[in-house]
């Protein structure tokens, strides 16, 4: 998509600086003068949303890290002094506490945007799998999060998800203990979880660069699915794309803000406020809301066949999240765009409800009747993934594809009309 | 000309999620299950705090009451580690003097050292110390009561009431957010918590019956703490036991001490509501030009232009 830069920097030193290190090209061929497809809407700009939360949860966390003790005895006397006594303390930590829930928040968006217009396909399977890396990454780096307070639910928590290593046959044991560092979830514990807590955002920093890199190569995805042709389906980065991911990154700020000043623990659990203690097992043992579907297929997993029911469960745990991996693959409709495919369009709702219907499930005690209901989700989710997806693409019939992006914003005009903005070359900029 | 169609589905989308959203709010603050739950427990109802809402700010002469009833009674057995002497005089607290902060510190023996021959010695409280306990630790509290007292610094935070689904929902939104549960919880354990027992349900010796105390089949071992400043009729034992005039109710004092817990485990709450009111009006002034520009950027991109 991008061809060589025509960066050619105005001043002395900018030309001096551009021989020996051309960045100053990088940043105007990917982010200036980068062509994006027209018809962008706005679930496009959760891209630029991810960007800005790692960067704030980095920018609180490097903060907050400065304040706080990885020690068991100190760690939660550490975040209450965070929160008393550390200027603007509260604010740094609610900033970071709910800024995990909005990424995650932003990052389901972004999944299920790219799954509904399949960014996913040709040519876009690296960019989608170094997405699902990326997920994982995120997902390990806020359960370690979440341990750090050291409260009731981040002890027991820790003792829940470590302790699903033990399923893994004959190593099972020795592994879990490597992982604690001890014989039980401890001080250990807390200082290595702590560590990588620190050091997995950075990694995530990394493969973001990539699923960055990857983007560029084939472009954007859009709404319509169809690949941009002329000059006249795609529009510069700058300033149609900053501009409105600025706004849907401010719009967004404004929703993240609202948790933060005047509802700061809705998202957290009261029993984290209790200081963790061995003894005492709370009368329920809940993760965090973006864990609650995994955590219901974790649970709700029968025996099957020769696997015990905690090793199955731990299998379709990480296979549920897994099988995005292989979307490119198990998804073979020829049309990328769920729009155009009224089938699938049903298909994926149903697919979102037995999501937030798993999530459901894992808030709530276990009783026969939830492991009856979790089973059926369970069934619902992996079904979409291995029978609908793969059957659909022969069975259904799509909608008729647009010509073109152009088409596609402005009905059959699209092709014969010069657009404006297309048609002028994007002015070099020093 | 289908993108053009999309765009009102989108809205249509949008718009039945926030009437749906509103919907349950009304639902949850309108019509919360009242009384006794399946399993016999009696739910908080959600009471009026001064602090509630985005321009909630405690009420310094309730916070001053709640203090004197943690004072006299709470304190007795409940530590309070994390509550300072200094913030009680702080801004946005029961903002009691300075001087009275210190004076009250130095009513307290505290134990320091060692001094330069290695000895601990015990010295007055200073503002700077956090709240001494009764009992030098856990096993000295369990040994003398039975059962270590929660600590009261952050109780109102570790608290709460789960309504359940739909109503958790709305406690998120705007004009129904809710985030004073704690204090809901404490207020109706120990105001209207004490209660008799069923019929045949025997409550060991040393232990009380509670209808809302979760999780421990409805027994407490904390007696009564308003039985220590109300008799059997609900009389004060001390009618001047407020120092401001207001008069000494049961639930009065229940309200003021659950409010006091509020703000020992949430001093930074004024603080918080009032820069948050600021950062909306920012963000929504900052989004609304943002808007405007994006508009102009993308003006007449997508316009159908008159044929060549």
């Amino acid at each position: 998509m991008s061809g060589p830069s025509t960066y050619v920097p105005k001043s002395a030193i900018g030309k001096w600086f551009e021989q020996r290190l051309p960045i100053g090209g990088l940043i105007h061929s990917s982010f200036v003068v980068f062509p994006n497809p027209r018809n962008l809407n706005y679930f496009w700009t959760f891209g630029a949303i991810l960007a800005f939360m790692l960067v704030a949860q980095i920018a609180t966390g490097v903060a907050l890290a400065m304040h706080y003790i990885p020690d068991a005895r100190f760690a939660f006397n550490s975040v209450e002094n965070i929160m008393r006594d550390v200027n603007y303390g509260w604010l740094l930590r609610y900033l970071h506490a709910n800024g995990a829930t909005m990424f995650f928040l932003a990052v389901y968006i972004h999944m299920l945007r790219g799954l509904y217009y399949g960014s996913y396909k040709a040519p876009r399977e690296v960019l989608w799998i170094l997405g699902v890396i990326i997920f994982l990454l995120m997902m390990a780096t806020a359960f370690m999060g979440y341990v750090l307070p050291w409260g009731q639910m981040s002890f027991w928590g820790a003792t829940v998800i470590t302790n699903l290593f033990s399923a893994i046959p004959l190593v099972g044991n020795f592994i879990t203990t490597w992982l604690w560092g001890g014989f039980s979830v401890g001080d250990p514990t807390l200082n290595r979880f702590f560590a990588l807590h620190y050091l997995l955002p950075f990694m995530i920093a990394g493969v973001v660069i990539l699923h960055i890199w990857a983007l560029h190569v084939p472009g954007s995805n859009n709404p319509a699915g169809v690949e941009p042709k002329t000059s006249k389906d795609t529009l510069p980065f700058h300033p149609y794309f900053t501009i409105k991911d600025t706004f849907a990154v401010v719009c967004f700020a404004i929703f993240f803000a609202w948790f933060v000043f005047f509802v700061p623990n809705y998202f957290g659990h009261a029993d984290n406020y209790n200081p963790a203690n061995p003894l005492v097992t709370p009368q329920e043992i809940v993760p965090e809301w973006y864990f609650l579907p995994y955590y219901a297929i974790l649970r709700s997993t029968p025996n099957i066949l020769f696997i015990p029911a905690k090793l199955a469960g731990v299998l379709a745990m990480f296979g549920s999240i897994a099988v995005f991996a292989f979307l490119p693959w198990l998804d073979t409709s020829k049309v990328r765009s769920g729009s155009y495919r009224p089938v699938f369009r049903v298909f994926f709702w149903v697919f979102v409800l037995c999501g937030i219907g798993l999530g459901y499930i894992g808030s709530q005690p276990v009783t026969e009747g939830t492991i009856l209901a979790g089973r059926i989700l369970l069934l619902g989710y992996f079904a979409f993934f291995l029978i609908v997806l793969p059957l659909l693409g022969l069975l259904e019939t799509p909608l008729q594809v647009p010509a073109s992006i152009a088409d596609a914003v402005l009905g059959a005009h699209g092709s014969t009309a010069m657009l404006k903005g297309a048609s002028a070359e994007p002015s070099v900029k020093g | 000309m289908k993108m053009r169609m999309k765009a009102p589905a989108l809205r249509a989308f949008a718009a039945t999620l926030v009437a749906g959203a509103l919907l349950v709010g009304v639902a949850g603050t309108g019509a919360r299950a009242e009384g006794l739950n399946s399993e016999g427990y009696l739910i908080p109802q959600r009471q009026n705090w001064s602090f509630a809402g985005v321009f909630g700010h405690y009420d310094r002469a309730q916070l001053q009451r709640g203090f004197k009833v943690f004072h006299d009674v709470c304190s007795n057995c409940h530590a309070a580690s994390h509550l300072t002497f200094r913030e009680l005089s702080e801004p946005g607290g029961p903002e009691f003097t300075p001087a009275q902060v210190k004076a009250l510190a130095a009513t307290y023996k505290i134990q320091d050292g060692p001094n330069d021959s290695g000895d601990m010695f015990k010295r007055p409280g200073k503002p700077s110390d956090t709240w001494p306990w009764t009992f030098p630790n856990d096993e000295a509290a369990k040994s003398a009561l039975g059962a270590v007292p929660p600590d009261m610094s952050l109780l109102a935070k570790a608290r709460t009431v789960q309504y359940g689904f739909p109503y958790f929902l709305a406690e998120g939104l705007p004009f129904f957010e809710d985030e004073e549960q704690g204090p809901d919880y404490i207020y109706a354990l120990i105001k209207e918590g004490y209660t008799n027992p069923p019929k045949g349900f025997k409550v060991p010796t040393g232990l009380y019956y509670n209808s809302v105390i979760q999780g421990s089949n409805h027994l407490i071992r904390m007696p009564s703490p308003l039985a220590m400043i109300f008799d059997n009729n609900g009389k004060p034992n001390n009618p001047k036991f407020y120092t401001d005039g207001t008069p000494v109710t049961p639930d009065q004092v229940a309200r003021d001490v659950s409010a006091f817990l509020m703000w020992a485990a949430e001093p930074k709450l004024e603080e918080r509501k009032r820069m948050g009111f600021n950062v909306l009006v920012f963000l929504g002034v900052f989004a609304s030009l943002l808007y405007f520009v994006k508009k102009k950027i993308w003006a007449g991109v997508h316009d159908i232009p008159p044929a060549a």
